[in-house]
């Protein structure tokens, strides 16, 4: 890193951006290998230690106190005290201070703001400035624009300008090829924890592109064509919020039919894990409607929607997917065990639990020590194995998968993988979300690529992987028609 | 992209609708007060309801007929209420709802005192003040034991033990030693002890706050009650007969009407637990130490990246928690009474309450400590006014305003966001 | 960070599984919380000797079994531990003992004698009030003992199930206390004021019971599923608003007793009283056979049963329970009702049982606070539960011996049973004290932390 200089960390997720930086920020420590700072070796033990060697980090989550003001945020850890008290706090100068550095860059905050009440991208904004205060000379900012609109996007680049005028080092990491060209100056691209090249800015998104998606690891996946039937999921307008209040999900329109995979490809946090949840009920509609096989589905409970022959493998195995305390035998009737022959009445069935668990343990290959074993002492690949196996031990009319095969080992995705593609074939309307491209490709019939909560264009699966790479990055390159909601489109495939 | 009709639709779903957290206290209130007219002054005699200035029935005295006075008093709450429902601005939310819960129990004492029998139809407000803040001050103390824990994120459910402990502590060094000040000191340190196991099983062996709370208070309880019948029973003289703080009169104060008599002429414990509010209170929100120990409880990872050591921290809090209940402890033995088995009765757990009422700050933990203090003393007067009314429903009031507060139903009561979490590393 | 991994160890599951949970273990070791470090080693201590190192001989294999951290060696030390503080409690307590260590280093032999025999003697008497007396003769004076440790058991197993039910639910039930007094008061109004013939004035007595503690816990649970307030507080508070409604219903009328000026109610007709078991001499009645019969329920309920299924799975996870369909909600508000039965039937054990005929102040003692120890000390298991209220209703009956007998007071035994859960709570410590080789941790499942 030269001072004055923005470099830009570009990478897929999970490449390896994030634990990189926070071990140049202390939170980690390294396995092996050394931290060099102004030629010498620098051994951080924590936070603090990184602070005092002027290096200053914006987490992806940020540390603000939700509940604290901008100005008590700012003076947390290093506060100006005075009277004849000792630790009396002197927020005049804490404001004064925050005044002058929001002055000095250009980072309009109020100091006495209380956090919460904050728009995202203004709380970033004060997590730049409580590190501008402690006079750091490297900036680490991680995804900082992951949770922005693209004009508090353009306000930071602005921002990231005027301190590398004032002589600030800045770390930018991302997976954003638009804005790695209109700021850095030097961009390395991450994937799988290793450096695969250097870039000047001036290469082209194509470039760039394929630097960072790779072309190695192209998984194949044996399928013959799909023969779609009629519509069975239809969803049309569909807004729904995050967690936050804020609008995840927004306006979609989106159909698979029977006998078809449809993927949906793009950089997580884009709306695709609220989109999910409101199709199975886990999360109230704002407007617009969903059908399954022509009966609108809105409003349903979860419990309903999944007897109406929907299969979800939700995302995050561990929290949402699996009891890790239960056994296998368990787990594989989690959303059936109160239907026969597992459960009748009040009372449940072990042996029919256990019987038919012994069956899907064979057929889906489920390496477990015995059905009675819990699930957490499964490897990733067979827990979520047992998942896949339990949502398609009954007929469906409509597989949801999200994220089938992160954090599986090879052998498992392909199973997986098979699996899925079995069920196209049987007739069932499949529909895979994954933010791993090449999964994508591999599975789908068509390609909807989500951004900023829009289908922001469908594509088939034939199409160059940069083109759909740019479009995750909500760049439409001219041949790619960038209307997701044109029926015209949605005939392509 | 023709979606731009979308947001609209989703900004419209926040509305709350006509009945908002305001409108439902002012319904409610406005209910309460008409109740209050109604009932009240049906129930009320023409008799003069006198409010005396004194201890006695002597002295000057607030006086009115006890009808009118309970219609009276019910219309204005019933006014509040109704300004509430018709929609007024924000700020004068608390003031109007203090206001009609103030007239509210007005009315209700109009009435009870104007129906007392002859002869006793008088309350002397020296007595109920001052029996108000005696009554609060073990709350208040545990309250603020409560508050030095939880801001940092402990949950303390032990206050009750170590209120226990540091009353039997102080009541034990006291006596052998025969001086106040070495009970103090002995009290606090025996609430520090159960804090300090607190601390240890909490933050070190990641035990469940509530779980830890709740053993150490039956520790507590069995430890105290077993030395008390070994000890204190068999040879009370030596044992339990620790030395009294003599009254300390405040002057000036002494002389102010009303609060001078009632308060400024006596416990040293009430000036302490008073000074300890104020002090905790800047402490809290004005101090290096108030700031970090806020952050701690409510984002330690935050605090943690900005170099503040929460574990650390963490320790100090739940044991300075520890002295000042060990403290509220002894303003039982070393100021009113001697030490008997279990002689914190609960009160401990209205501490809790009164921390929770208080929604995790001083002062706010102090006010509730002084309403449900109040409930008490009025039951005792209503006792011996020989009122219809059941001490034992006055007595559940503190516990009956906290489930209503936790329930959401008198605003929102939200603790500090990590309270309760233990904080792990990495 | 606020729920750092509380799969791994967690004791709460059925034993069968527990075996190869160890083995599990050592391959899930490595994605233990940091911090947890006397989790890192377990690995090593249960694996099966590889194929070429010599096999140790079957006694050291065994010992080594012994004193590795399982669940019955760290609750037999953590009894251990606390009967050895309680000892230091006995000695520094009695003045005749203490006296002799004030000449300890001119001859200790006096100090070590005083305080042999005073601790001796008390522990002695705990065993023969709880257990058996050798001295006994006659089938009274046998049977003695077990019968008062049985009359105490029965109440402490239902409000041990009520806690640990709810424990394996997700949520913290507080409010046994609470729940048992609202049982006992209605129960005991049941049983002097319904004109029943025997048998039927007996069952309409227990359900009153119930269904008054189910009232109790119902409330909590719909306020924590409609509004989300934390029941720990909820059931707190509510303990305390039985309590005052308990002293407030003895002293009304067509409830007092009216020959009695104190606060205490009518006496339970003999046509609501549980049977004794043993004789009239005896104290034993049918409450103990309730109390096997309604673990034995609460065991099918968790594990054999579509509700348990839902219990448990919304008590591990709640995320994933809801993603496959179940209410958590309308789980929250079953558990607590069933919990708040369960703790009822508790409290009405205490007045149509042997303890007591009529309603006091008092009526309940502790039950409701006893049973979370009991619950902890249980492992959460039904009949884990029933084996921890076994041993607190010996230590009560032992209790009650050692005081008339030693004249220590029965104080002690809640010191006792507050520091065996302690150090059950704490694996760590006991192994830290007794340098025990790590199995799996018996660790509670007490990571239910939340906060408010």
């Amino acid at each position: 890193m030269e001072p004055g200089e923005i470099h830009a960390l570009l990478g897929e997720n999970g490449a390896g951006k994030s634990t990189l930086m926070n071990v140049l920020y202390g939170l980690y420590q390294p396995d092996e290998g050394e931290i060099l700072v102004d030629g010498k070796p620098l051994k951080l033990k924590g936070p603090s230690d990184a602070i005092a060697a002027g290096i200053g980090m914006v987490h992806q989550h940020f540390m603000l106190v939700p509940v604290f003001t901008v100005a008590e945020n700012v003076m947390l850890g290093a506060e100006q005290v005075r009277g004849p008290f000792a630790g009396i706090l002197d927020r005049r100068r804490a404001r004064r201070e925050v005044a002058e550095v929001s002055e000095r860059y250009n980072l309009r905050v109020d100091p006495d703001a209380v956090i919460e009440d904050l728009p995202v991208g203004i709380q970033q904004r004060v997590e730049i400035v409580k590190a501008l205060t402690r006079d750091v000379d490297l900036l680490i900012l991680d995804e900082p624009t992951a949770v922005l609109t693209p004009q508090e996007t353009e306000e930071l680049l602005t921002v990231m300008r005027s301190l590398k005028a004032a002589g600030k080092s800045i770390v930018f990491i991302t997976h954003k090829l638009g804005e790695v060209k209109a700021i850095a100056d030097r961009i390395t691209v991450i994937r799988r924890g290793k450096t695969v090249g250097t870039a000047e800015p001036s290469a082209s998104r194509d470039e760039l592109a394929a630097l960072m998606v790779g072309r190695s690891v192209r998984l194949t996946v044996d399928k013959k064509p799909a023969e779609p039937g009629k519509p069975i999921l239809e969803i049309a307008g569909l807004v729904v919020d995050d967690d936050r209040q804020v609008r995840a999900v927004d306006g979609i329109d989106l159909t698979v039919r029977a006998g078809e995979v449809l993927g949906v490809a793009g950089v997580q946090g884009n709306g695709q894990t609220e989109l999910i949840e409101a199709i199975m009920g886990l999360r109230p509609t704002l407007a617009g409607t969903v059908s399954l096989d022509g009966e609108v589905v809105n409003g349903w409970s979860t419990k309903k929607v999944l007897r109406a022959g929907v299969g979800y493998v939700p995302e995050d195995r561990s929290v949402d997917g699996l009891v890790k305390e239960f056994s296998v035998a368990e787990n594989l009737v989690l959303d059936i065990y109160d239907r026969p022959p597992f459960g009748k009445g009040l009372s449940l069935k072990p042996d029919a639990i256990g019987k038919s668990a012994k069956e899907r343990i064979e057929q889906f290959d489920i390496r477990t020590s015995s059905a009675d074993a819990a699930v957490g002492t499964l490897s990733g690949g067979n827990q979520q194995k047992v998942i896949v196996a339990r949502e398609l031990s009954r007929p469906l009319k409509l597989f949801i998968a999200a994220q089938p095969t992160r954090g599986v080992d090879v052998g498992s995705i392909e199973f997986i993988h098979s699996r899925v593609i079995r069920e196209r074939d049987i007739g069932t309307a499949v529909m895979v979300v994954s933010s791993e491209l090449d999964e994508v490709i591999g599975l789908a019939d068509r390609i909807a690529v989500m951004y900023r909560g829009r289908i922001i264009g469908i594509v088939g699966p034939d199409t160059p992987r940069e083109e759909i790479g740019l479009l995750m990055a909500g760049i439409t390159p001219d041949t790619a028609t960038p209307t997701a909601d044109s029926p015209a489109n949605e005939d392509e495939a | 992209m023709s979606t731009t009709a979308v947001p609209e639709v989703a900004v419209t779903a926040v509305d709350e609708g006509f009945w908002t957290r305001t409108r439902k206290a002012g319904a409610v209130l406005l209910a309460l007060g008409v109740l209050a007219a109604v009932l009240f002054g049906a129930l009320a005699t023409g008799q003069q309801a006198r409010f005396t200035l004194s201890e006695t029935e002597g002295g000057a005295a607030l006086e009115i007929n006890g009808t009118i006075g309970a219609i009276l008093f019910g219309v204005i709450a019933a006014a509040a209420g109704a300004a509430l429902l018709a929609g007024v601005p924000k700020r004068w939310f608390t003031l109007l709802l203090g206001a009609g819960l103030v007239a509210f129990v007005l009315s209700f004492l109009c009435w009870q005192v104007s129906a007392a029998p002859e002869g006793r139809n008088f309350m002397p407000l020296v007595n109920v003040v001052r029996g108000t803040f005696i009554l609060a001050l073990p709350l208040i103390f545990g309250a603020l034991a409560g508050v030095l824990c939880e801001r940092s994120g402990v949950v303390n459910v032990a206050i009750e033990g170590q209120l226990l402990m540091g009353a039997f502590s102080g009541a034990l060094f006291g006596s052998i030693s025969g001086s106040v000040w070495v009970g103090l000191v002995a009290a606090a340190i025996g609430g520090a002890f159960i804090s300090l196991l607190l601390a240890v099983f909490a933050i070190r062996y990641l035990v469940d706050q509530v779980v830890m709370g709740i053993v150490l208070n039956l520790l507590a309880v069995g430890v105290t009650g077993f030395l008390y019948e070994r000890l204190m029973q068999t040879d009370a003289a030596k044992y339990n007969s620790a030395p009294r703080f003599s009254n300390w009169e405040i002057p000036l104060l002494k002389d102010i009407p009303l609060i001078g008599p009632a308060l400024f002429r006596g416990n040293i414990f009430l000036y302490l637990g008073l000074l300890l509010v104020l002090v905790i209170h800047l402490a809290l929100f004005r101090t290096r130490w108030g700031l970090r120990t806020r952050s701690v409880g409510e984002h330690p990872t935050a605090a943690d990246t900005l170099g503040v050591k929460v574990l650390r921290l963490r320790y100090r809090n739940v044991i300075m928690a520890g002295l000042v209940a060990g403290v509220g402890g002894a303003s039982y033995t070393l100021a009113l009474y001697s030490f008997t088995k279990n002689m914190i009765g609960g009160k401990g757990f209205i501490a809790l309450a009164a921390l929770i009422f208080g929604r995790w700050s001083p002062t706010g933990a102090l006010l509730a400590a002084l309403f449900f203090g109040f409930a008490d003393q009025l039951a005792t007067y209503l006792g011996a006014i020989g009122s219809s009314i059941p001490s034992q429903f006055l007595a559940m009031l503190p516990y009956l305003a906290t489930i209503l507060a936790v329930a959401g139903l008198v605003g929102k009561v939200r603790a500090p966001a990590a309270d309760g979490k233990p904080y792990i590393k990495g | 960070m606020t729920n750092p991994n509380p799969v791994s160890g967690s004791p709460d599951k059925e034993p069968a599984t527990e075996a190869q949970e160890a083995r599990g273990e050592a391959r899930a070791t490595p994605t233990a919380p940091a911090g947890d470090t006397e989790r890192q080693v377990p690995a090593t201590a249960t694996k099966q000797p590889a194929a070429g190192e010599p096999r140790p001989s079957l006694g050291k294999l065994f010992l080594d079994n012994l004193w590795a951290a399982n669940t019955v060696t760290v609750t037999v030390l953590a009894v251990v531990l606390a009967m050895l503080v309680g000892a230091v409690l006995i000695i520094v307590s009695d003045p005749e003992v203490l006296a002799t260590y004030s000449y300890i280093t001119a001859r200790p032999a006096d100090a070590l004698n005083a305080s042999w025999t005073v601790v001796s003697e008390a522990y002695a008497n705990l065993f023969k009030g709880a257990i058996f007396d050798p001295d006994a003769v006659g089938f009274t004076a046998v049977m003695g003992p077990i019968s008062e440790t049985l009359t105490y058991t029965a109440p402490l197993v239902f409000t041990g199930l009520s806690v640990a039910l709810a424990f394996r639910g997700g949520l913290f039930n507080i409010g046994a206390q609470g729940q048992a007094t609202i049982g006992v008061i209605l129960a005991a109004v049941a049983g002097f004021a319904l004109p029943l013939p025997p048998g039927v004035h007996l069952l309409v007595a227990l359900i009153a019971g119930a269904l008054g503690g189910a009232l109790w816990g119902f409330i909590p649970g719909i306020l924590k599923a409609r509004t989300g307030a934390h029941e720990v507080i909820n059931t707190i508070m509510l303990n305390y608003v039985a309590i005052y409604f308990l002293s407030w219903i003895i002293i009304q009328g067509g409830v007092q007793n009216p020959d009695r000026a104190d606060a205490i109610s009518k006496p339970v007709d003999s046509s609501a009283q549980l049977p004794r078991l043993l004789g009239d001499n005896l104290r034993v009645h049918a409450g103990i056979l309730l109390a096997v019969l309604a673990t034995w329920f609460i065991a099918w309920l968790l594990n054999r049963s579509t509700l348990g299924f839902e219990l448990r799975a919304v008590g591990e996870n709640p995320d994933a329970a809801r993603t496959a369909g179940i209410s958590v909600t309308k789980t929250y508000v079953l558990v607590m009702a069933t919990a708040g039965l369960l703790a009822g039937l508790g409290g009405s054990n205490m007045v149509l049982g042997s303890t007591a005929n009529a309603l006091t102040p008092l009526v309940i003692a502790q039950i409701g606070f006893d049973g979370i120890l009991v619950a902890l000390l249980g492992r959460v298991r039904p009949w884990g539960v029933l084996l921890a209220a076994l041993l607190f209703g010996a230590l009560q009956a032992g209790g009650n011996r050692m005081q008339s007998y030693s004249g220590i007071s029965l104080e002690l035994v809640t010191v006792l049973q507050a520091l065996i859960v302690i150090f059950i709570a704490a694996p760590a410590l006991v192994k830290a004290i007794f340098q025990l080789r790590a199995a799996r941790a018996a660790r509670l499942q007490t990571s239910l932390a939340k906060g408010w």
